[in-house]
This record gives C-alpha cells, sequence and structure tokens, in this order.
C-alpha cells in the first residue's frame, strides 16, 4: 500500500481538466499523416469497390435500362440495382419510403443513383458506370421554389406559427412594408467526400467503417436494406474529415451499397464517392425564398409580420421538416415580435433532396429578419443598429418567442454593447460615410448583427445520449460515448470532462471510435448538441463508477463516504491518499464493477407542434459580429476589411476548440453568402460540382483585421456540463454581419435611404446589379 | 525510340531510391503513393488540382541547392517525378518522432479540426520554410491559396505560418542538402526516361530533336506539360492516355531568353519560373498569373500549354494577344510563327497539326509609352476560373489613342480582341465621351453566354466597365480602383 504523508508535494491540479486551453487530441496525427480516416484503413485481403450508376434526366420515367456492358466492363465483379435488395428499397433517415437506395421506375433528379458497379478497383469502377444505355422517357421537371409553388408540389405539409394578430397589426401600424428577398443553398465541401468500408462477418452480419454524423441512423438503415434486425449490423467511426450535417443522414446510401455488395460477394466493399459524384448525388442546404410584411413605428420598432418561408426540400423529405422548423424558430432571431405569423411551405423539387447543414434552417430564417430590419431602417433613415437595438427582446412582456417560449437568458443587449464599443462602431461608421464621399468607385460599408440560436433538438426525444466507461485495473480509462468527432473537438472535450470527474490527468484517458455495438439508439451528433449530451452522458458513466470506487473506500478503509475525495491522480480516504490506479485495482481485487454505462436526457424542454407552442430549447446561445467590406462599384467584387466578434461560449469547456468553431463557423458562413453558388442550369444539372466551379473560401478571403473573443464570466444559467454553452452552429450565423455590410456599401450609393435588392449569395454579378438596380431607382424617382 | 536509349523513371521517395518502368504512365502521384506505397498520409479530396489534400513537394537541385516545389499529387502523373525528391507528410517528423517545425506550429497554433485538409497544408508549409526569410501575409495567402479547408477558416494555419520559422534553425533537409543532391545527381545517366504498362507508353525526351522525332514516330501521342489541366482527362473524364509525351526534360524548352525586343518563353515554363520576367516587364499580367491557379498549380502548369490547350478562359492568352505575342511551333524540324490571336481558330480548335508542337511563346518587352492593365473577375480572388478576364494595351500620342488592343477572355469560344471597340478608339482623343461611345460596341465584338460562373448579361456588362476603369486609371491616377490591391495592401499591414 502506498501511503502518501501530507508533506509530499503533489500536483494541485490534474494535466487537461475542464475549461483548459488545449490541442485537439488528433493535433499531431493530423499534422503527420497518422490520423486514419475510412479510405485510410488497411483494406482487407480481396477488397473490391462500389461506384454509383447515376440519372443523366432531372425527372424521366425510365423505358429501358441496359446494363449489359456495365457487366462486360474490365474488372467489374458485381452490378448492384433494386432488384437485388432482400430487404427495403429506401434509406429515407425518417422511414418515409422516398429516399430509394435505387431508383426503378421514375427518377426523380439529375444524379440519382439507379445502380451501382463492384469492381477490382475504384477506377474500374467508376469507368464501368458511364457503359449503361439507359432511355428516358422525360417528364416535365420542377427546378425551382417558384416552380413547386405554382404547382403545389410539396414533400411535407405547410406549417404555421402563429402569435397575436400580426394582420391587424400590420394593418394598424403607422408604416408597412412588403419584400421578398431570396437566398441560396450551399454545399457541405467537407474535405473527405463520403466513404464506407463493409466487411462482412459470420451469419450474414456486417461491419461498416462508415463517415458518418449518425452511425446509429447508418445501422438502421443498412439493416432494413439488408432486411435483418439492426442487430447484425455494426457501425463504426472514428473520425470525419468534416461533416458539417453533410453526413447526418447522407452517409446511408453508401454504407447500405456497400454493405449490399459485401454480404452477397463475401468480400470486403469500399464506397468512397469521387468529388464531383458526391456534389452531384447528395443533399446540400436548403435555399429559400422569403416573402414578408411588416408594420412598425417611426422608430422601427416591430408591430406586426408576418413571414412566408417557401424551402427547396429537393426530391424527397429527409430532414427538411425539421428544418424548416428551425427555420421558423428563428425567423425572430434576436427580436421580439408583438403580433406574428410564419408560414412554412416544403417544396418538392426535382432535385437533390437537401438536408442538414450547420444551422439546420436557423441560418435561413435569421436571415430573413436581418434583412427587415435593414429594410425598416433605410425607410426610416436610421442606423441600421438602433433598428435593431430597438426590437431585441426586453424584459416581459417583450420576451416571448413566436412559438410562446419565454426567453430566459437574453443577454444580447449587454453583449451588443460591448461589441459596439470594442469595435467602435460609431466611429467607424461616420468614417465610413466620409470614406465613401470621397471614393467614386469604392465603397465601403459596416454592419453589426446578432445571433440568438435555440439550442436543443426541437424534436424532444432526439435529446438524449449514452456513454460507455470503463476503467482498466492499471488506472487507465477507455471512454466510448454516442457523438462522433468530425473535427469539432467534441471526443477531447468529453475526455476532459471524464478526466475530471477522475481527477486523472487526460493521457489516461483514452479515446475510442464511436461504435453502434458499444453504446446504441444514439442521435446524430448534430444540433450542436454534441459536447451538451454526451459530455452529461460521459460524467454520469464516470459518476457510477466513481461512486462504487467510493464506497469500496470506505467499507475497506473503515471511513465515511464524506472522508473520501478524489484529488489529482489520487484518492484521499480518510488522512490517506491513494493512488487512483492502486485504489482502481484494489477495487478489482474486492470485485467491484469498474465499467458503466451513462445516460442523459436533456431537461426541461416540450414542444407542441399541433399549436406550435412550449419551450423546445433548454437555453440560447448568443453571439455578435461587425464586419466590414469593400465593394467595387464598377465590377460588383468586394472583400472583407476588418471583423470583429464577441460570441457566447457559456463557461468554455476548451476555448481554443471553441474559438476555432467561431472562426471557422464565421468563414464558413461568409462564403454561403458570398463566393458560394450553386448553379443549376435549365435541365437541372447542378453546374458547380466541384472545387473548381463551386468556390469556398480561401486564406486570403479571411479579413486583414479579425478580432474574435469569447464572452467572459458568462456561465450558462442551465444546468449544462460544467456551465458551457453548444458552439458547432450558432457562429456560422455571425456571417450575416458580411452580407448585411455589402448591402450597407451598396446603399451608401443611395444615401443610405433606399433597401438594395441584393440576394445571397453577393456574387460580384448580384451585387453589380444591385447597384445598377437601385441608380436606376434613384433616376426613377428624381 | 531504341531500348538502349531508354532509361525506367528514377526518383527518391524521402531517401530511398525508386526506379519505375512497368507502370501504366496514366497513375498518378497520388494512386501511386496510396496504393503501391500505401502511404495514405497523402489524402484524394478532389481529384482536379483544386482543394490541396493531396500536396506532396518535389525537390530537385537547382545549383548547389535544393529547390522545393509543391504540387497537386491527384493530377501529376508518376513519370513527371523523375530526377526528383518526393516528400510526404510522412516524411517530415524525424525518426525520433519529433515534428517538423512546420507540423508543430500547426499543432501550437490549432491549425486542424477535422485533419483531412491537414497534410496538405502541411507539404505546403514546409515548401514555404524552405524559402528565404520570414513570409508576410500575402506571401502566405499566396502559397496557401490553393489548400482548401472547411474547419478552421484559415487563420490558425495563417499564424503557423508565420511561427514556424520562429526557431529560425535550417531544418534537417537543409542539413542533408548535399547528400541528397549527389543522390539525384545519379540518377540521370542522359537516357530518355521510359514507362510501357497496359499498352499505354511514356516518353520524357531530353532534346528537342528527341521531342520532334518522338511526335513524327506517334502523331497520336498526347503532349504532356504541367499535367494541370491533361490530368484531369484522366481523374475526371477517365481517359486512358498513350502514348504520352512528357515535355518537362526538354532542355531547350526550358528557357525564357530576353532581348531588346522580345521575351521568349520556352513552352515547358512554369508560370512560377516565368513570374520574375514577366513581373518585370507587366506587373498586372504577373497578378493574373498568380491568381490563374494556386503555387501548386503555378509550379507544375506552363504558359506553354495554357496557350495549347486553347481554353476559351485561359488566363495567359488574353494579355499576351493584347501585347501582340507570337507563336513559335516546330513540325519535325520546320519551326514557324504566327500572331497569337490567329492561334485560336474556334472552340477547341487550334492551329495546330497533330505532330506540331509550341515551342516558345515570344512576347514583346515593355515600352515606356505602352500602358499594359489586366482585369479579371471571377467569384473568388484566388484560384478561381475566369468569368471574364480583359486586358487593354494602350499607347498614347499627346491625348490621342495612338494604339489601343483590347482582348478579353470568358467572353467568346476563344481569346479574342475586341476588335469594334479597339476601331472605335484608335486616332480618337483619349477621353470619356469616346470611350462611353467604344462600350456601345463591345455587344458587336463579344455575345458571351450563360454559364455558372456568370450571365451573358453580366459579362457584357463587366466588359463594357472594364474600360471604363481602365480610362479611369489612366486618367486618375489618384482614385482608389481596385478591390485586389486594396485587400493585399490590407493584407500587407496585418
Amino acid at each position: 500500500m502506498n501511503l502518501h504523508s501530507a508533506a509530499t508535494a503533489e500536483p494541485t491540479t490534474i494535466r487537461g481538466g475542464v475549461h483548459n486551453t488545449l490541442a485537439h487530441d488528433s493535433a499531431a496525427k493530423h499534422a503527420t499523416g497518422a490520423a486514419i480516416y475510412v479510405d485510410d484503413i488497411p483494406e482487407p485481403a480481396g477488397t473490391l469497390h462500389a461506384a454509383p450508376g447515376l440519372s443523366a434526366r432531372a425527372r424521366a420515367r425510365i423505358k429501358n435500362i441496359d446494363l449489359s456492358n456495365v457487366r462486360a466492363a474490365p474488372g467489374v465483379v458485381l452490378v448492384l440495382t433494386a432488384a437485388d435488395i432482400p430487404g427495403t428499397n429506401d434509406v429515407s433517415p425518417i422511414g418515409a419510403g422516398d429516399d430509394p437506395l435505387f431508383a426503378t421506375e421514375e427518377v426523380e433528379f439529375h444524379g440519382q443513383v439507379l445502380f451501382a458497379v463492384i469492381a477490382e478497383s475504384h477506377e474500374a469502377a467508376r469507368r464501368a458506370t458511364r457503359l449503361a444505355k439507359i432511355e428516358y422517357e422525360e417528364l416535365p421537371a420542377l427546378l425551382t421554389v417558384d416552380d413547386a409553388l405554382r404547382t403545389q408540389s410539396f414533400v411535407l405539409p405547410e406549417h404555421v406559427m402563429k402569435r397575436g394578430d400580426p394582420v391587424s397589426a400590420i394593418t394598424h401600424a403607422p408604416h408597412r412594408m412588403k419584400g421578398q428577398f431570396r437566398l441560396g443553398g450551399q454545399e457541405h465541401f467537407y474535405l473527405e467526400g463520403q466513404a464506407s468500408l463493409a466487411v462482412p462477418m459470420e451469419d450474414g452480419d456486417v461491419l461498416v467503417h462508415c463517415s458518418t454524423q449518425h452511425p446509429s441512423e447508418v445501422q438502421h438503415n443498412v439493416a432494413h436494406v439488408l432486411g435483418r434486425p439492426n442487430n447484425a449490423v455494426t457501425v463504426e467511426c472514428r473520425r470525419m474529415g468534416g461533416g458539417f450535417g453533410g453526413k447526418e443522414t447522407q452517409g446511408s446510401q453508401w454504407a447500405a451499397i456497400a454493405a449490399l455488395a459485401a454480404v452477397k460477394l463475401k468480400r470486403p466493399v469500399k464506397c468512397r464517392l469521387d468529388r464531383d459524384d458526391d456534389m452531384i448525388a447528395t443533399g446540400k442546404r436548403h435555399d429559400f425564398r422569403i416573402d414578408y410584411e411588416v408594420g412598425y413605428d417611426d422608430q422601427g420598432r416591430i408591430l406586426g409580420i408576418s413571414f412566408d418561408h417557401a424551402a427547396r426540400c429537393g426530391y424527397s423529405a429527409d430532414l427538411s421538416g425539421a428544418i424548416a422548423d428551425r427555420a421558423m424558430f428563428h425567423a425572430d432571431n434576436g427580436y421580439f415580435f408583438e403580433a406574428v405569423q410564419i408560414r412554412s411551405r416544403r417544396c418538392k423539387t426535382n432535385t437533390v433532396s437537401n438536408t442538414a447543414f450547420r444551422g439546420f434552417g436557423g441560418p435561413q430564417g435569421m436571415l430573413g429578419i436581418e434583412e427587415v430590419m435593414d429594410a425598416i431602417a433605410r425607410e426610416r433613415g436610421l442606423d441600421p443598429l438602433d433598428v435593431r437595438r430597438i426590437n431585441l427582446y426586453g424584459d416581459a412582456p417583450r420576451n416571448v418567442t413566436p412559438y410562446h417560449m419565454q426567453v430566459e437568458d437574453n443577454i444580447l443587449p449587454e453583449l451588443i454593447t460591448q461589441i459596439e464599443e470594442s469595435s467602435a462602431y460609431r466611429r467607424r461608421r461616420q468614417e465610413i460615410t466620409q470614406w465613401n464621399r470621397q471614393n467614386a468607385y469604392l465603397k465601403k460599408g459596416i454592419a453589426l448583427t446578432p445571433v440568438k440560436f435555440g439550442i436543443s433538438f426541437t424534436t424532444t426525444h432526439l435529446n438524449q445520449a449514452g456513454a460507455l466507461v470503463h476503467v482498466y485495473t492499471d488506472g487507465s480509462v477507455h471512454l466510448n460515448h454516442g457523438g462522433t468527432e468530425m473535427g469539432q473537438g467534441l471526443f477531447i472535450k468529453v475526455a476532459q470532462v471524464v478526466a475530471e470527474e477522475f481527477q486523472i490527468d487526460l493521457d489516461q484517458v483514452k479515446i475510442t471510435p464511436t461504435n453502434t455495438g458499444k453504446v446504441p439508439n444514439t442521435s446524430a451528433t448534430a444540433a450542436s448538441s454534441g459536447s451538451d449530451m454526451n459530455g452529461m452522458a460521459a460524467q454520469a458513466a464516470a459518476r457510477k463508477i466513481k461512486q462504487r470506487l467510493t464506497e469500496f473506500a470506505a467499507e475497506k478503509y473503515k471511513v465515511t463516504a464524506e472522508d473520501i475525495a478524489f484529488l489529482p491522480n489520487r484518492v484521499r480516504i480518510g488522512n490517506q491518499e491513494v493512488p487512483f490506479r492502486d485504489l482502481v485495482k484494489q477495487a478489482y481485487m474486492g470485485r467491484v464493477s469498474l465499467s458503466a454505462t451513462g445516460y442523459y436526457r436533456t431537461p426541461k424542454i416540450h414542444y407542441d407542434r399541433e399549436t406550435a407552442s412550449g419551450r423546445p430549447f433548454l437555453y440560447f446561445a448568443y453571439g455578435a459580429a461587425v464586419s466590414e467590406v469593400m465593394i467595387d462599384t464598377l465590377t460588383g467584387e468586394h472583400t472583407l476589411l476588418r471583423v470583429d466578434i464577441l460570441h457566447d461560449a457559456g463557461k468554455s469547456l476548451n476555448p481554443a476548440i471553441d474559438l476555432g468553431q467561431v472562426e471557422g463557423g464565421f468563414i464558413q458562413g461568409m462564403g454561403w453568402l458570398t463566393s458560394e453558388e450553386l448553379w443549376f442550369d435549365e435541365q437541372g444539372r447542378l453546374r458547380t460540382h466541384a472545387p473548381s466551379t463551386y468556390k469556398i473560401p480561401t486564406c486570403s478571403d479571411r479579413p486583414a483585421d479579425f478580432r474574435m473573443q469569447l464572452l467572459e464570466n458568462n456561465p450558462n444559467r442551465e444546468e449544462t456540463i460544467h456551465r458551457s454553452k453548444a458552439v458547432g452552429e450558432p457562429p456560422l450565423m455571425l456571417a450575416i454581419s458580411a452580407f448585411r455590410a455589402i448591402s450597407d456599401a451598396i446603399a451608401s450609393i443611395a444615401n443610405y435611404r433606399i433597401l438594395p435588392r441584393l440576394d445571397a449569395p453577393a456574387t460580384p454579378e448580384r451585387v453589380l446589379f444591385a447597384i445598377e438596380e437601385l441608380q436606376a431607382r434613384m433616376e426613377a424617382a428624381e | 525510340m531504341k531500348k538502349d536509349q531508354t532509361r525506367p523513371v528514377r526518383f527518391l521517395l524521402g531517401d530511398e531510391r525508386r526506379e519505375l518502368s512497368a507502370i501504366d504512365p496514366n497513375t498518378t502521384v497520388l494512386t501511386y503513393l496510396r496504393r503501391v506505397e500505401r502511404r495514405v498520409g497523402t489524402k484524394e479530396g478532389c481529384g482536379e488540382g483544386d482543394c490541396g489534400a493531396c500536396t506532396v513537394v518535389l525537390a530537385e537541385p537547382e545549383g548547389d541547392r535544393l529547390r522545393y516545389r509543391a504540387v497537386n499529387s491527384c493530377i501529376q502523373f508518376v513519370g513527371a517525378l523523375d530526377g526528383k525528391q518526393l516528400l510526404t507528410v510522412e516524411d517530415l517528423a524525424g525518426s525520433d518522432g519529433m515534428l517538423h517545425p512546420c507540423q508543430q506550429a500547426l499543432v501550437d497554433c490549432h491549425g486542424s479540426q477535422c485533419g483531412f485538409c491537414t497534410p496538405g497544408f502541411v507539404m505546403s508549409l514546409f515548401a514555404l520554410y524552405q524559402e528565404a526569410g520570414t513570409p508576410n501575409r500575402n506571401r502566405i495567402d499566396d502559397a496557401l491559396a490553393g489548400n482548401l479547408c472547411r474547419c478552421t477558416g484559415y487563420g490558425p494555419i495563417a499564424a503557423a505560418a508565420k511561427a514556424m520559422k520562429a526557431a529560425g534553425q535550417p531544418d534537417r533537409f537543409a542539413h542533408r542538402a548535399p547528400q541528397t543532391i549527389a543522390a539525384l545527381k545519379a540518377l540521370d545517366d542522359g537516357a530518355m526516361p521510359h514507362l510501357e504498362a497496359n499498352g499505354h507508353s511514356y516518353f520524357a525526351p531530353r532534346s528537342v530533336e528527341q521531342l520532334a522525332q518522338l511526335l513524327t514516330d506517334h502523331p497520336s501521342a498526347t503532349i504532356l506539360a504541367g499535367g494541370t489541366d491533361v490530368g484531369l482527362w484522366v481523374t475526371k473524364q477517365l481517359r486512358q492516355l498513350g502514348p504520352i509525351i512528357w515535355i518537362g526534360e526538354v532542355a531547350e524548352l526550358n528557357r525564357i531568353t530576353v532581348d531588346d525586343r522580345w521575351i521568349e518563353i520556352g513552352a515547358a515554363i512554369t508560370y512560377t519560373d516565368a513570374m520574375a520576367t514577366v513581373e518585370a516587364h507587366y506587373p498586372d499580367m504577373a497578378d493574373i498569373l498568380r491568381r490563374l491557379g494556386s503555387e501548386q498549380i503555378r509550379n507544375a502548369g506552363t504558359i506553354g500549354g495554357n496557350i495549347a490547350n486553347g481554353s476559351p478562359i485561359g488566363d495567359s492568352p488574353p494579355p499576351l494577344i493584347a501585347l501582340g505575342s507570337r507563336l513559335v511551333l516546330r513540325r519535325g524540324d520546320r519551326l514557324r510563327e504566327l500572331a497569337l490571336e490567329d492561334f485560336f481558330l474556334d472552340y477547341g480548335k487550334q492551329d495546330r497539326q497533330p505532330d506540331e508542337f509550341v515551342v516558345a511563346v515570344k512576347v514583346p518587352v515593355a515600352e515606356p509609352k505602352r500602358i499594359l492593365r489586366c482585369y479579371k473577375i471571377s467569384k473568388r480572388f484566388d484560384q478561381d476560373i475566369t468569368a471574364s478576364l480583359g486586358a487593354f494595351a494602350l499607347t498614347l500620342a499627346d491625348k490621342e489613342v495612338e494604339d489601343i488592343r483590347i482582348c478579353f477572355g470568358g467572353m467568346a469560344p476563344v481569346p479574342r480582341r475586341a476588335r469594334q471597340v479597339e476601331a472605335a478608339l484608335k486616332g480618337k482623343e483619349w477621353i470619356r465621351e469616346n470611350v462611353e461611345a467604344a462600350c456601345w460596341v463591345m455587344s458587336e465584338d463579344y455575345a458571351p453566354i450563360t454559364d455558372m460562373r456568370a450571365s451573358a448579361r453580366y459579362r457584357l456588362q463587366v466588359a463594357q466597365n472594364l474600360l471604363r476603369k481602365f480610362f479611369i486609371e489612366t486618367t486618375e491616377p489618384a482614385a482608389r480602383t481596385r478591390i485586389v490591391v486594396e485587400r493585399r495592401a490590407a493584407h500587407e499591414l496585418a
């Protein structure tokens, strides 16, 4: 027995507990190329490769499909079609039956999967897919939201949220206006494309290594396709090379193709998509048309407002219902509406089925109200910041959302004051106005926009998580939970929680791949919920083991539980201290279980979709950003000059990780609203299906002056994991400030009294046309 | 070609010697690394040289030192490795596991999140590390423009680029340079590298005579220069090329000469190698070359290839045509020369016989009286394909237009001069009224198309506005007119 006297110098803290600034657990592995992604796993002997055969029409009846040349192509082992599916031909995340693994009689978008080739090499498989002879009977295709609205084509019924009497409030308001705003979709452009490696096991079971945010769903979908119970399928994911929502539901199809072939051929099969196939065949962020009507007073205070959202969902429902709902939940952003109606229509089009993307509809909803804020400011001749301020949520009764939830944790007024001062918004506003008078061709703009983002899955039952913790006899810990690692730093945050709980150094906690065999029935790592939920579940598991160790020690050392404390890497038992590993060994010898599951379900939340009321969110995450831009009035080109951000991560679990989410989220949002354009041609073909044509930001697009801060002394008011806040999605919406700043720069041409007609993304073309249209309106007004 | 005149492709993988002879020449360096060598640290992100996840570094002797170049392994064929040291992310850490300073800086600055792009960034940073001095923000932006990261927003990676040289010590690659150079020089015996497999052959002629002879023998051969376009024929169009004739080792095509009339740029000269000369004469054109592609693309791609492939959106032809450049071609032992604009016949059609090859482009040297301005419009500033690119070369006599040549890319099936606009301006006074009048005839010169890069309406409008901008820049020198200049100036201070 190791007895330590009080005189021995012992560390006062562990290495790597919560709230520490720590590098990503895999940072060195990333930098040396040692981090393993699905395509890097050493291929088992005999591994084959799958490639999908895609539809070349947006909507057509399949008259004939001749795959004989495909089958005869060099290296081809098998060609799969719907006829080969023993189970259900569907990989819908909601069991809607509208996401066939392989299309049969009809194709509903250009790029829909009709068959899959299994061949000796990736190239042989891809090459063979092009040899298919398919006769199509073309049918009229609906490509846009307008096409769908005109023909009343929807994937799901419309939904309405309402509070008060907005029609009357708008009618009786001193000022009224109507407007329309369109915003584009977004390709995730995770650097690692969709990838699955299926390894056949005995009894026709299968193990699938899959790059997915949702191993449980992939498991269930693969089982459905195979016509087997869920327990026949195990899905594992160590890490993804980026997800951003694009691997929440979109991994199932490729996993199912690989699994189906693997089980059939009894050989391992890998399905890794080529970038172009990935961009053509997998879903993206929903583009929206937003119509609004608003009534307001002289100061710009909104008295009544009505929004009409139309979301392009593509050919199937996927998660569009929840996404369009979240857009409605964020149509208010941080603003109180006395009377409000939000109608949402979920348009069915013959385009790829749109899906989750960081923010999950929230950014689209927010962009709508931020357009309205500027519209009111221009009409009233006010600084847009003043209009935003006067409309912020406040004390009762100005604290009720359109879905009848009370905002209890609002910090936006103080947060905005802080960033308004730290960014010198008012002074810079004046300087910019002056600069614009002196420069005829280039113009500057500035905007401050807030973010209030609701945290919890709005589908209440998804707010549950599980974890599995083992302590081995040498005191080392094996950590597993249902969350997945896509780069966001979830694994290290949860490991910090477990290290903190046991009071052991972080390097004693082994981070392990997410695996459906270890923690079952998990929710997607999505909705920014990863660390909130899995952190709590892992803490619960660790606490169970701690409790057992405490009970064991109390009995063995004849002390009370109160006399036992977990100190850094050791345990104080009465008046002696025992190294953690020694106590663990003793507990094992004393036949104590050193393994536990942990479970968490988010408290307080409830929501009644029938009445569109309740408390769908446990809390809100807040932030604000100030962006300054410069535009070229002759070309429409623009650049971001300076960005200031103040973001609320509660009491951050790991400030380095959280700042990474803030900065990366902002730049990703900026790309969505500026250079990233999904361009479909008249035949419904996506023509921006590779990085050569689809332009995400590069290094030089980062502003010259970027000042980021996490809000300090700001613990979450709710009892979240160590009072932290979710941080994955909210910062993306800070980039709305960049879009509004471009609008501000254009508005300078009309002395800030007319709102430019600028849709998103603000490509040089849209900016130039907005300038021309504004100039035309000015001339018409003269 | 006789067998005794050829030899295998030889290179160093890290410090180990490799010889390839029976490998399909359509094999990319990335495929070779991941499948043959099982080095899976290098990633495939796009397979078209646009994301940089596959970045590797090639080192080759230049005098008594090594020159390091980052390239996209996904579109480089294995033959291009000949005579070089191929370095991948697995080579950088020491055998004791000690990270290279560029790797350590990335870790310290929180420069990775998902980590998939990281090996590519590491290799771009490694190449940057080998340059003298500490890079400023603009140099960092240029060096990293070809590496896409979707997670970090780049700030932490740029910070690592600044921090990595803080220790200021030459790395172990610098210490080993003499041995590496000796090992590289020992690879070559003067014979012609040759590959043959799956019915596809590959030759890397060493002299222009050998090249001419090979093309006479194999008129259907694909002439390969930087591979930044041809690589995609294989990775995206899934074509199998053969025979392939690589001009990268033809001595005569790897020269730039300048006399009192012409800058002569050999067909195998990369954008990177042309940069200093072009910049000295035409700074605006150098900026176009910088924005034409990423560092990796500029390190491999050639001006000769940009011309020879005849793309309507190639960025080097418009300024070259505006300047009155000439193209030199060779077929067998016959040389001919023509005005560059006459080389582009129609979409995808150039004035070149199958067995004929581009020798050089001749660019007139700068003249004090002639002003050249170039403007590239694209959705993104760096590494984007042009929506519209205007090049304007103006010579004024007093206030009168003595000569003006305007050429646009992205506006027609080929890079094409705005002859009607030129005619409307030539001999006229260089004043706003005349420029406005000339804008009106732009639509007689161009009927652009609508595609994913821009609409026809925007292309025409912006072409007119670029003429206006050119006028403003020549008459209001104090006016601030260029976002790209403003942001580089702001970044210079950052």
